[in-house]
């Protein structure tokens, strides 16, 4: 199939396809034409197929020497245009932290996946949620997009690409060992039928032209390339101009964009589904992988008479408040679930404080949640 | 200089039971390493990598010596706390043993993500060896081209088509980088040449102050050969000038083993899989500039040591 495909761009169709594959296939279909990256299990196969796939849509595969390299190439590529990605797993996005930042604060669009794995090994885990967060240094805000099947991982890789042209902010495909080296039913849609964002080049003249001047919560066009437009591109403090200022007002200012751009956009960004919520009197919040078993062990609910639905975290940062908020008002109790310490659970905690109590099945020990372990837990709340 | 009744007699830190793959050299080099360390009592730093890995499934250990993995970059950074922690208690009189540090790490761990901290730990002077086992790429996580990895190799991040054949770069000279660093000892190794490399080893463990040896690890994985082949492998790069045999001791470049007769590159190459495209009519004019490239680098080699 992609021998005899090779040079094309979206492989409309049906495929049977590894979750990392899709990821790449995302991506493509997205408009990337920069990859830069270090290998690092579980994320190798997305290297690899970017590295064969983009060569014959003229776009650019480099290795980094190691991850901050690699996450610096894509800063660096952003900023000259390109539509960048870089993926690595746990450790690796460890290592990114520090280009990230920078990435944030000057406001470079660009996709990271991490294929989250226990540290040094490669069993299934959750354990990023918080790194994704708040992994870099300085004030900013992040979007985390959750997959939970080799089909999402194409669509929100596509999704991660629009948000970060869209909002000029990395954006960070959370993927997973169970759904990354998983193989599934993969749909690609015609070309034609994908929606992709691309970035704003400003209209005006470069002597009228600041390149960080928005509205309040608003995102800086861009400086169209090789046009006679100067911009400063740094991590320090700046002002509309893309100075250098020291000035407490003017680092408010920026940081008060820089975040708000994300925060006040929250319902453009945040994406959820529900499942079987409708007269639900308890219901499972999950994310990712976890989503899997949450549905299953909530139809077995059901199919026990209790009335059990599903929220589905498709956007897990910003946190969508106002979907959690509404579940936690219709239901007796709402269950946090991940595959973790409980990180996200204290999350969902602070959004049903006062309204419903949060459950939390939660576990670290390298294991998806079992459907009968879910439906147990289950139990155990509404008795 | 060694004979091989004496090694085998010797006890060594790397013991069978290890889940190296079947044709790899890696082991052979560690091996090697430990018969030339002999008695000294070591302490041993191992960079994330297939040797790592494939030595220490838990609850497992192939090694006899005290070991410590912290992740891929930063073996040397690791070892030079332990080294410095060793001198410390030296002082105090804490200690009275004579300890030496061995660092082992792949290419992608040496050459690429650890360059930095090794580079640190030999400009700070720590007493420590650092060994290389170079398979030229990233073997561990599936076969990605590194920068040791030899011009137009076919690796899954520089897959030779119709776009690029293999690798576009020449390798990374990193021993000669490490010579440039000004340390006590710095050498070139293949365990096809074993009394060579357990001379080199013997040397720089002897040393006062940090030293580093390149050996050639081939992988039957990654470079596509007979498992059986692996030493050949090593033998055939040195035969052919691919990867000389030298030492670099104070400053002083020195070969220290000279073929004959300088084999043709192809010999070396058509034995894997990974140049097979290069034997096309249409990249013969690649495996022309490929023996030109290794010619030039051989005779550089040999002005440096002043045979030429």
């Amino acid at each position: 199939m992609l021998e005899s495909r090779s040079g094309q761009r979206v492989l409309t169709g049906v495929h049977f396809m590894l979750g990392n594959y899709a990821v790449a296939e995302g991506a493509l279909a997205a408009g990337c034409n920069f990859f830069a990256g270090c290998p690092i299990t579980p994320a190798n196969e997305i290297s690899e197929r970017m590295a064969k796939r983009l060569p014959e849509v003229g776009g650019h595969f480099l290795q980094g020497e190691d991850e901050l390299g690699s996450i610096y190439a894509v800063v660096g590529a952003s900023l000259a245009g390109a539509k960048a990605m870089t993926a690595t797993a746990s450790a690796g996005f460890n290592y990114m932290q520090e280009g990230l930042g920078y990435a944030y604060a000057i406001e470079a669009p660009c996709v990271i996946v991490d294929v989250q794995r226990c540290r040094g090994e490669n069993f299934a885990t959750q354990s990023d949620v918080m790194q994704m967060r708040w992994g870099a240094s300085g004030d900013y805000e992040a979007i985390v997009l959750a997959p939970a099947s080799v089909q999402e991982l194409f669509d929100y890789t596509i999704r991660a690409f629009n948000l970060a042209e869209r909002f000029r902010n990395p954006v960070i495909v959370m993927s997973e060992t169970t759904i990354a080296l998983m193989r599934e039913r993969l749909e690609i849609p015609p070309a034609e039928q994908i929606e992709v964002w691309n970035r704003k080049y400003t209209e005006l003249p470069p002597a009228d032209y600041l390149p960080f001047k928005a509205p309040e919560y608003g995102v800086p066009d861009f400086a169209p390339l090789g046009k006679g437009y100067h911009t400063i591109y740094s991590l320090n403090p700046h002002d509309e101009r893309g100075r250098i200022d020291w000035d407490p007002d003017v680092f408010e200012r920026l940081y008060k964009r820089i975040t708000g751009k994300i925060r006040e956009n929250r319902d453009l960004i945040c994406h959820t589904e529900s499942y079987h919520l409708d007269d639900a009197e308890l219901a499972l919040i999950a994310y990712g992988s976890e989503v899997r078993p949450a549905l299953d062990a909530a139809e077995m609910a059901r199919d026990s008479g209790m009335k059990v639905g599903v929220l589905k975290l498709a956007t897990v940062w910003p946190v969508p408040e106002r979907q959690i908020l509404e579940v936690a008002k219709q239901c007796r109790a709402v269950i946090a679930v991940e595959m973790n310490i409980g990180k996200y659970a204290g999350e969902i905690e602070r959004v049903c404080a006062g309204v419903c109590p949060v459950h939390k099945a939660t576990r670290n020990r390298g294991l998806i949640h079992a459907p009968e372990e879910l439906y147990q837990f289950i139990q155990g709340v509404w008795a | 200089m060694a004979n091989l009744k004496q090694l085998s007699q010797q006890e060594e830190f790397f013991t069978p039971g290890h889940r190296m793959c079947a044709g790899c050299v890696a082991p052979v080099v560690v091996r090697q390493v430990s018969m030339a360390a002999g008695d000294t009592p070591v302490v041993i730093a191992n960079a994330t990598g297939c040797l790592e890995v494939a030595s220490t499934i838990f609850p497992y250990t192939a090694w006899r010596a005290p070991w410590i993995h912290n992740a891929f970059e930063n073996a040397s950074a690791t070892l030079s706390g332990v080294e410095t922690a060793y001198r410390a208690l030296k002082k105090q009189g804490k200690i009275d043993k004579k300890v030496k540090f061995i660092a082992f790490g792949g290419d992608g761990g040496t050459y690429d993500i650890g360059f930095q901290s090794l580079s640190g730990a030999m400009e700070r002077g720590h007493d420590i060896v650092y060994i290389c086992y170079d398979n030229g790429a990233y073997m561990n996580t599936g076969i990605q081209r590194s920068s040791a990895t030899p011009q137009f190799a076919d690796t899954t991040t520089s897959p030779a088509g119709s776009v690029i054949p293999g690798k576009i770069q020449w390798r990374k000279d990193l021993t000669a980088i490490m010579a440039a660093h000004n340390v006590p000892y710095v050498a070139q190794v293949a365990p096809s040449h074993f009394n060579d490399l357990i001379t080199k080893v013997q040397k720089a463990i002897a040393v006062d102050g940090p030293a580093f040896i390149n050996a050639m690890a081939p992988c039957p994985r990654g470079w596509r050969y007979d498992t059986r082949e692996g030493i050949e492998m090593t033998r055939l790069a040195v035969e052919t000038c691919y990867w000389p045999l030298y030492e670099v001791e104070d400053g002083q470049w020195k070969l220290t083993y000279k073929p004959r007769e300088k084999k043709p590159l192809t010999e070396w190459i058509k034995k894997q899989g990974r140049f097979r495209h290069l034997f096309t009519d249409e990249n013969k004019e690649l495996l022309e500039q490929f023996q030109q490239r290794v010619d030039e680098e051989w005779e550089k080699l040999l002005r440096r040591c002043g045979e030429m």
